[in-house]
């Protein structure tokens, strides 16, 4: 640091601390600014279309979250958000079994009711 | 656009260096003269970053670029902040286990003398001693050490102080127990120290032998010169106890060099001659050290100190902290311990959740083994946390301790000087205002009064001397 020089020891582990943050990139509130983002290229979300299938309890879809709601598929895929997608395995393994193509198929996924 | 407003923190000057002391974090930095332009101009209240850097660069002649420069190093100590953003520090949990580091031992409640201003035998006692033993015994004692020692496991040292009544009272069992004690602590490998506090009246040559012998610390309950001393600090026939204790104060001065002996000193309206009783205690007697607390009283009792008298003492003890640092300056320990305390406070960077470690890593047991928060609160029915014998009531000390929290302690929240003073002490709170959790209001201007001077004269040092800061280094506790 240019113009603050710490004095004592607490100052001196608040110092290291920004040192280390600073060489890190720590994660930090969107308001506080930081260093200038990075390109971000995101997996799947919103450069293809996959649309959403999962209804709530009331067979709507106001009571899901924006990422089920909209990408649902592909968050079962490919991307790492944890979204609620029928079980696979054991309870409903064949429900994406008549959609091989999300763009052009997904209107044969059936609707799962847990 | 960002708006940038203070975050908490107390500008001060030393030597020649502006200095922040940030709160709650308890970090001090010397900063530049740029970086108090900063804190200056954000100082009626926030600014769009536009503003800030404007308005400072054009103040400082300085390039924006170098401006906000600063403004960055600034928010990342969070000396200042985006307004947009609250920091929540939200207060750490209590650890499940926080090991026991000192235990105070009353190992009576008896006394030789009947100071008027006793907080455990005064007009405002809380103890409630009727039916309760007057004397520990050697069981109960024995009891005590073992469950310190099972108490204060993961530590490398532990200590016992002595307290009373009249600590000598019992001097029996207080040679038992450093014995008992050392024994313990060899068998375990930890490493063991005492203390006592005493009224001095009491001491003999041999027992003088014993203590520098055992390296136990001493410290003399002592007002001053006669006429102060002798004002509330009486037999209970109402003489003096100044002449019965100079002797055996000199003497105690003369034999025990194994330890630094200190004098305690009860501030009341017959004791606020600072400089006198300070240059009697350190020069006259020849005590290493002098700390000075105002007595713990109501506010309308004869010994207790008014308003203009406090503003007396604090003028005294500004004065003599100078002197203080004149010492320091010169390398030089000088005996005012309170500053000396401060400085060891500040130069940790403390952030306290609690004024003390009452009820926490410090205990008080009485004569009957009943545990207190301290020594302070012994034999008080109302605040007992358990017994030696069968362990502390988990319920009632956290329920002392979440009532001794800061972060309960509303007035608190806008002080600058929290960090040290967290509302101050449990027991004083609890004579003043019925609450042990209730922050000590009377002293808060004082409180930050000597926060500030122990600050400027920390600064001085750390720019002109900074070497004598080591002597700080060693935290107390450890």
């Amino acid at each position: 640091m240019n113009h603050l020089r710490a004095i004592n020891k607490k100052a001196r582990r608040i110092e290291q601390h920004v040192v280390k943050t600073a060489s890190e990139g720590d994660i930090v509130a969107l308001q506080q600014g930081g260093p200038a983002p990075k390109p971000h290229v995101p997996m799947g979300c919103s450069l293809v279309f996959y649309p959403g299938w999962e209804v709530d309890s009331a067979g709507g879809t106001a009571g899901l979250c924006q990422p089920v709601e909209r990408d649902l598929f592909d968050c079962y895929v490919t991307c790492f958000w944890p979204a609620h997608v029928p079980d696979h395995l054991n309870n409903s393994p064949d429900w994406t079994s008549k959609c091989a193509t999300g763009t052009k198929d997904w209107r044969n996924i059936d609707i799962v009711f847990p | 656009m960002t708006t940038y407003t203070l975050t908490e923190g107390h500008k001060f000057r030393g030597a020649l260096n502006d200095f922040l002391y940030l709160v709650p974090s308890g970090g001090i930095f010397a900063i530049d003269p740029l970086s108090s332009a900063i804190l200056d101009e954000l100082n009626c209240g926030p600014l769009s970053r536009e503003q800030l850097i404007g308005g400072v660069s054009q103040k400082t002649s300085r390039l924006p670029l170098e401006v906000a420069e600063c403004v960055e190093e600034l928010c990342q100590v969070r000396a200042i902040r985006d307004a947009a953003v609250t920091f929540i520090d939200k207060p750490e949990p209590f650890p499940e286990h926080f090991p026991l580091q000192t235990l105070v031992m009353n190992v009576t409640n008896q006394c030789n003398l009947s100071c008027q201003y006793c907080y455990e035998f005064g007009e405002d006692k809380i103890a409630t001693p009727e039916g309760k033993k007057k004397f520990m015994d050697v069981a109960t004692a024995k009891a005590s050490v073992d469950y310190l020692f099972a108490q204060s496991e993961g530590r490398k040292s532990v200590h016992i102080t002595f307290f009373g009544g009249e600590t000598l009272m019992n001097f029996p069992l207080l040679r038992h127990v450093v014995e008992y004690s050392n024994e313990q602590a060899a068998r375990k490998n930890i490493k063991i120290d005492f203390s006592l506090t005493t009224n001095a009246t009491l001491l003999t040559p041999h027992i003088i032998d014993f203590l520098a012998e055992n390296r136990v610390g001493v410290t003399v309950s002592i007002d001053g010169p006669k006429e102060m001393n002798d004002s509330f600090r009486v037999f209970s026939n109402g003489r003096g106890s100044y002449d019965i204790m100079e002797p055996k104060v000199r003497e105690l001065l003369a034999r025990h060099h194994t330890r630094p002996i200190a004098a305690r000193v009860t501030m009341t309206s017959g004791a606020m001659d600072v400089f006198k009783i300070y240059r009697h205690l350190k020069n006259d007697l020849g005590f290493h050290e002098v700390g000075f607390a105002p007595v713990t009283t109501s506010p309308d009792r004869l010994y207790s100190i008014n308003e203009p008298g406090m503003h007396s003492v604090f003028a005294q003890f500004g004065e003599l902290a100078q002197e203080y640092m004149q010492f320091a300056l010169r390398g030089e320990l000088h005996g005012f311990s309170n500053v000396s305390d401060t400085l060891a406070e500040l130069h940790q960077g403390v952030n306290k959740s609690h004024p003390c470690g009452a009820g926490l890593g410090l205990l008080g047991v009485g004569p009957s083994g009943d545990i207190a928060p301290c020594h302070r609160f012994v034999d008080s029915d109302e605040h007992v946390l358990g017994n030696v014998t069968t362990g502390i009531d988990k319920k009632k000390q956290t329920a002392f301790l979440d009532r001794g929290n800061i972060g309960a302690k509303y007035a608190c929240h806008t002080c600058w000087a929290r960090p040290l003073c967290a509302g101050g002490c449990h027991h004083e709170a609890f004579v003043r205002y019925g609450d042990t959790g209730h922050p000590n209001l009377h002293y808060c201007d004082w409180i930050r009064g000597w926060t500030n001077t122990c600050l400027e004269i920390y600064g001085v040092l750390a720019e002109k001397n900074p070497s004598f800061l080591d002597y700080f280094a060693e935290r107390k506790a450890s």
